[in-house]
């Protein structure tokens, strides 16, 4: 025996070649993976998102106001979505998300002004996501000045006052000190919870069909809803123990706040896994092997981290992007969960992003069954 | 229950994969108490039928009854019913024996499961092994073990693809020992085979083709209808004889056995006539045709009709 044969290694080469050949997915994914990749991450990103929507609480409408307003609006940051009834409505919207930004103006706005009161219009923002307001903030923060020197113009500019005549304070609201873990650590909850459980349950059926125990459980009287039913149950409890470990995890190492509900944020999670553990079952009854299985879970995983406003700002997307990520359960669970957590929103303020997760759940578990039927035939 | 009915009773049965007909026109009757044999080469649709028979494919054409159930509305009554062995070892390998007969009984939601799973493994001497990993058994145990969960909820029709691929001649014997009991006592079995020994105890046959019946009938019936002569062949050399022999007039089969050659041939005096002609260190002696030399006849005739 040689040492190394070339024609040995042909013979093997050869034979690996042939094999890749007729593994259609793998080649697939050689072409698809690449070029998804790229369009998202080179399109969908931007860390510095425009037209952030915005609520106006407007004590009065004066030429004044409007003149900052519009100069807000200029900044290119703030779309203005409306007025606000009264403060209590700006507050939901601020924490269901609604709105990123809410402007105070104060009732007697310009009469203090003009009293040379030096009023203040308060920007609060919500800064969950730090990484999306802190460039908005900076842009509002030099209007003030900019309003007043541009009144006085030319000859006039060394009229300009020393002091500005309003002043504009900010608030980061809800994460005052702009720290990123904030962001990142609940956002990461959801994407450990996402690979672990599309994963597992990914693997459930393919694996019986791998092993040939589907032809047995076929032949035995046992319906589609039972069987499917019967692998999703443990994986709850798998995801419920995984829930709590990732909690104490970001109390106690993050020192992350906790100021929702307990019984809320166990049951964001809660509908949060049954969401994965179906997508999870229905890519096992489309996947031939737990190979091809294992493919489309990754295939799964990559659009959730980059579209679900988990480490990008969601607003800084193009629509195009924002329209695929509202099709993620990891874009509703980043809502729900920052909500939860740091808003401490409870179940009516969670609503808005819980229904689409509840809607996503059933029709992935119809899916599921729908696709597993045909296969067992 | 439906106890006045055949166990099987199906007519032109058809079904098809991506165009080509796995199964044609497959009609069948199959009484209570009877061991009925499926003989066919690889790919003559054997488990295609099978699978049509316990509701897990829905036939094309034709219709049928299993136990009394249509197989196409009732499939699952008859899931209920009937006792499957799949071709390859289909229980879970990570489970253990008496976890295998549990989750099986458990489906099938037998009464006292406990009570059950015990008898069953006493039954098929399974309880040695109650605690081990299926992974863990050889290939007789694992077939033992396949038999006892297709029977844990007492099935009235058992349906067995190629159950002994793989397993010891003893074994084997066993296994077909305990086949008769089970049909003396009034179990329809439906069993398919590779293996002429197995065939020949059965009590009817069903030969296939290319998902078509060849024949029915006893084994006997089967080999006295092809109509052939067999002869036997000593000396040396008989590999080469066998292929001289090939084509030759009267000639259909020359198969070496150790130190004899048998030739068969359904035309007997074009085949003495060529026998006649071989040299004289080659005695000849007329034999008796198998099961074997009728199968492998029959297979090659259709070859020859395509």
């Amino acid at each position: 025996m040689s040492f190394f044969s070339p024609s040995r290694w042909l013979g093997m080469f050869l034979k690996e070649c042939r094999q890749l050949a007729r593994d259609r997915v793998t080649l697939a994914m050689i072409v698809v993976i690449p070029l998804a990749q790229l369009v998202i991450f080179g399109f969908a990103i931007n860390t510095d998102p425009r037209l952030m929507p915005t609520l106006v609480v407007a004590g009065e409408n004066s030429d004044l106001t409007r003149a900052f307003l519009a100069s807000l609006e200029n900044t290119g940051y703030f779309q203005i979505i409306g007025d606000a009834s009264d403060p209590l409505a700006a507050e939901t919207a601020l924490a269901t998300g609604e709105a990123q930004f809410v402007v105070n103006i104060p009732s007697d706005f310009s009469r203090r002004l003009i009293r040379g009161e030096n009023p203040v219009i308060l920007l609060e923002a919500d800064a969950t996501d730090p990484l999306a307001v802190t460039a908005a903030l900076a842009a509002a923060e030099a209007i003030p000045g900019r309003l007043a020197r541009r009144e006085l113009q030319g000859t006039l500019a060394h009229l300009a006052p020393e002091v500005e005549p309003f002043r504009l304070v900010s608030h980061r609201r809800y994460n005052p000190e702009g720290i990123t873990k904030f962001n990142i650590v609940p956002g990461m909850m959801g994407v450990i919870l996402t690979l672990t459980m599309v994963l597992m349950t990914g693997l459930a059926i393919t694996r019986e069909r791998e092993r040939g125990n589907l032809e047995m459980l076929l032949a035995l009287p046992l319906r589609p809803l039972e069987i499917l039913a019967g692998k999703i149950v443990p994986y709850v409890a798998i995801g419920l123990v995984q829930t709590t470990l990732v909690l104490l995890g970001a109390r106690f190492v993050f020192a992350i706040p906790m100021l929702g509900r307990l019984t809320a944020i166990y049951g964001v999670f809660l509908v949060f896994i049954a969401a994965n553990l179906t997508v999870g079952i229905t890519l096992s009854s489309l996947a031939r092997s737990q190979l091809q299985a294992m493919q489309m879970a990754v295939f799964y995983f990559l659009p959730n981290i980059v579209l679900s406003g988990f480490f990008f700002p969601f607003r800084g997307m193009p629509s195009w992007a924002r329209f695929l990520g509202n099709l993620l359960p990891l874009t509703y669970f980043n809502r729900l969960i920052r909500g939860v957590i740091l808003k401490g929103n409870d179940w009516p303020l969670l609503w808005p992003s819980l229904w689409p997760l509840l809607v996503f759940t059933l029709v992935m578990f119809t899916a599921a069954l729908v696709f597993s039927r045909k296969t067992l035939d | 229950m439906k106890q006045d009915v055949p166990a099987i009773e199906v007519k032109n049965l058809s079904k098809k994969f991506s165009g080509r007909l796995a199964v044609r026109d497959l009609s069948l009757r199959v009484n209570r108490g009877e061991i009925l044999g499926f003989l066919g080469p690889n790919g003559s649709g054997k488990t295609t039928a099978f699978r049509m028979l316990c509701g897990l494919l829905t036939p094309d054409s034709g219709e049928g009854y299993c136990l009394g159930y249509d197989i196409r509305r009732e499939n699952a009554w008859i899931k209920r019913h009937i006792g499957y062995m799949t071709q390859r070892f289909s229980l879970w390998e990570d489970l253990t024996v008496r976890e295998n007969l549990a989750f099986v009984a458990q489906i099938h939601r037998l009464k006292d499961r406990r009570r059950r799973v015990r008898e069953i493994m006493a039954e098929y001497g399974l309880a040695e092994v109650a605690g081990e990993l299926a992974s863990h058994l050889s290939g007789g145990w694992k077939q033992r073990l396949a038999l006892a969960a297709a029977l844990v909820h007492q099935p009235e029709l058992l349906l067995l693809d190629e159950p002994t691929a793989g397993v010891d001649p003893a074994a084997r014997r066993d296994f077909w020992d305990n086949l008769h009991h089970l049909a003396h006592a009034g179990l329809a079995i439906l069993v398919s085979t590779h293996y002429m020994d197995e065939a020949e105890r059965c009590h009817k046959l069903v030969c296939l083709a290319a998902g078509r019946v060849l024949e029915q009938g006893t084994a006997r019936e089967i080999v006295a209808r092809q109509n052939l002569h067999a002869y036997q062949v000593g000396g040396k050399d008989l590999a080469l004889l066998a292929r001289s022999l090939a084509g030759k007039p009267g000639v259909a089969e020359a198969i070496v056995f150790g130190n004899c050659l048998t030739v068969v041939g359904s035309q007997r005096e074009e085949l003495v006539a060529t026998l006649a002609s071989l040299p004289p260190e080659y005695p000849v002696s007329p034999a008796e045709t198998g099961l074997e030399e009728a199968f492998i006849y029959l297979m090659g005739q259709r070859e020859k009709e395509r």
